[in-house]
């Protein structure tokens, strides 16, 4: 049996930034945001889509949330539990990397 | 998020979406003669092939038309020596690059243009873990070493690899074995494709369709491997041991289109099989005119051309009536209910089929070949 890694836990220092083969595009003819993957472009959400519209692979999580939270004027609690859940998500499926 | 962006802008002549994705085919010459492949039974020779000019300007008109991801396919795409500036030019136009290949031509130096290209993902196809049944399927020589080789070569360049096994009776015992090789390679993604039969398929169907009981089979393993997680797995079952049809391709002109390597426009891959279609070529016309205006495409878009069970049934625009080739090859008539459905009143052929490959035990292929005309 081959062991496997854990679900990734990312934390506020971590820098994610997308996998080659994974990237968010906007496309101009259906005027929505998609992740380019694989066999298939998942529809990105406007929430989404700000947050990893901040990821270059050298911003740590943690400034991106302070820049969100300056942003949209929320509690920044609120605003880290979203980002961690949704990048954390997203490495593990390997759309990211950190 | 999720898996289906919606349909996007209509060109204002109806709701006719534009199109997501385009597979290129840009040759039908392959080293290798699997007898399951998909290619049409009369192959389409170098001559014919559309010249590098003709494949950047179509890639151009795809993207302007709301194409997200090109894939490049065949035959075999790495016999055309301009795959690389086909690749780089899509690239360039922000289309999502897929390569769909043997392997059997990747060696250290093909591999870093494809990398320099900006290729996004690879699909490697296998016909199995055990080599000398790989070589017997593909009718190769040492094959399986060339494509672990290809599959090193990718997964060294960070290229993301998707692992496609064709299923057929002889391989199915090894569904686990192809777990484990996929992970020994770090796939990131694994397709077990049972057989679709037409064309070449078909033409060996009986030796290559499994039983019910080994169709349980790899749904159980397929079920155990799922359950270990780490490894995305797409798994697409037999449509001959299902009540219904599958959809085809999300809708007939929906969201696909096919080029060949001669340039003609097709809505699915198999497409051509159909006599009463004639298909029109990207030589002739612009790529936009032929997916929202020409007969091949309009025919069965949509639901006004369906017969009855589908014309009144509930799954109409869920599966779309199954696929229009099958109801050609199988009952010689492409506006028919996909025999697949158990509604439809030819289901028995397919029961007919299951019974006649459970009594067939050896496996004497066609093997796919330059030249042969159907029997
Ligand atoms: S199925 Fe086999 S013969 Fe057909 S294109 Fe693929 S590798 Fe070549
Ligand atoms: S009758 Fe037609 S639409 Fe209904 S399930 Fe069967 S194939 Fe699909």
């Amino acid at each position: 049996m081959s062991s496997h890694t854990p679900p990734p836990v990312l934390n506020e220092d971590d820098c994610p930034g997308f996998n080659r083969g994974y990237r968010l595009q906007h496309d101009r003819v259906r005027e929505q945001w998609v992740i380019q993957a694989p066999e298939r472009a998942l529809l990105a959400d406007p929430i989404a889509v700000a947050i990893l519209q901040e990821l270059d692979g050298k911003t740590r999580i943690g400034t991106v949330i302070d820049r969100l939270a300056e942003r949209y004027e929320a509690p920044r609690e609120q605003i880290a539990t979203d980002v961690l859940t949704l990048l954390s998500d997203l490495t593990e499926k390997r759309i990211l990397r950190s | 998020m999720s898996e289906t962006p919606h349909d996007g802008r209509t060109d204002g002549a109806g709701h006719t979406p534009a199109p997501m994705s385009l597979l290129a085919e840009l040759t039908h010459r392959c080293p290798l003669s699997c007898p399951y492949c998909s290619n049409p039974v009369e192959l389409e020779r170098k001559a014919q092939e559309l010249g590098t000019e003709d494949w950047l300007r179509v890639l151009e008109e795809a993207a302007e038309m709301g194409v997200l991801q090109v894939h490049f396919s065949g035959g075999e795409p790495m016999a055309r020596p301009d795959l690389y500036t086909l690749i780089a030019h899509a690239h360039k136009l922000n289309l999502y690059t897929n390569l769909i290949t043997s392997g059997v031509l990747i060696t250290p130096q093909t591999m870093k243009r494809l990398d320099e290209s900006g290729l996004d993902h690879v699909q490697l196809s296998f016909q199995d873990t055990d080599g000398p049944e790989a070589d017997r399927l593909s009718d190769f020589p040492q094959v399986q070493p060339r494509k672990l080789e290809a599959a090193r070569l990718i997964t060294q360049a960070g290229i993301p690899l998707t692992l496609n096994f064709v299923l057929q009776k002889a391989n199915i015992s090894r569904i686990p074995a192809m777990f484990t090789l996929a992970r020994q390679l770090d796939a990131q993604r694994v397709e077990m494709a049972h057989t679709q039969y037409y064309g070449w398929a078909l033409k060996n169907r009986a030796a290559l369709l499994p039983s019910r009981t080994q169709l349980e089979e790899a749904s159980r393993y397929v079920a155990a491997e799922e359950a270990k997680g780490g490894l995305a797995i797409d798994y697409v079952t037999p449509d001959y041991y299902a009540a219904r049809p599958k959809p085809c391709m999300g809708g007939w002109g929906q969201r696909f289109l096919n080029i060949s390597p001669s340039g003609h426009v097709l809505p699915c891959h198999a497409a051509e099989t159909i006599p009463s279609l004639t298909f029109d070529n990207v030589r002739d016309h612009a790529l936009s005119h032929i997916w929202y205006h020409s007969r091949a495409f309009t025919l069965f878009r949509g639901t006004d051309w369906m017969p009855e069970p589908c014309a009144s049934c509930a799954r109409k625009e869920i599966d779309w009536g199954g696929c229009r080739c099958q109801a050609l090859a199988l009952l010689g008539d492409a506006t028919q209910t996909d025999p697949v459905c158990s509604l439809s009143p030819h289901r028995h052929l397919i029961d007919d089929a299951i019974a006649e490959a459970e009594q067939t035990q050896d496996q004497t292929f066609i093997y796919r070949r330059m030249g042969h005309r159907p029997a």
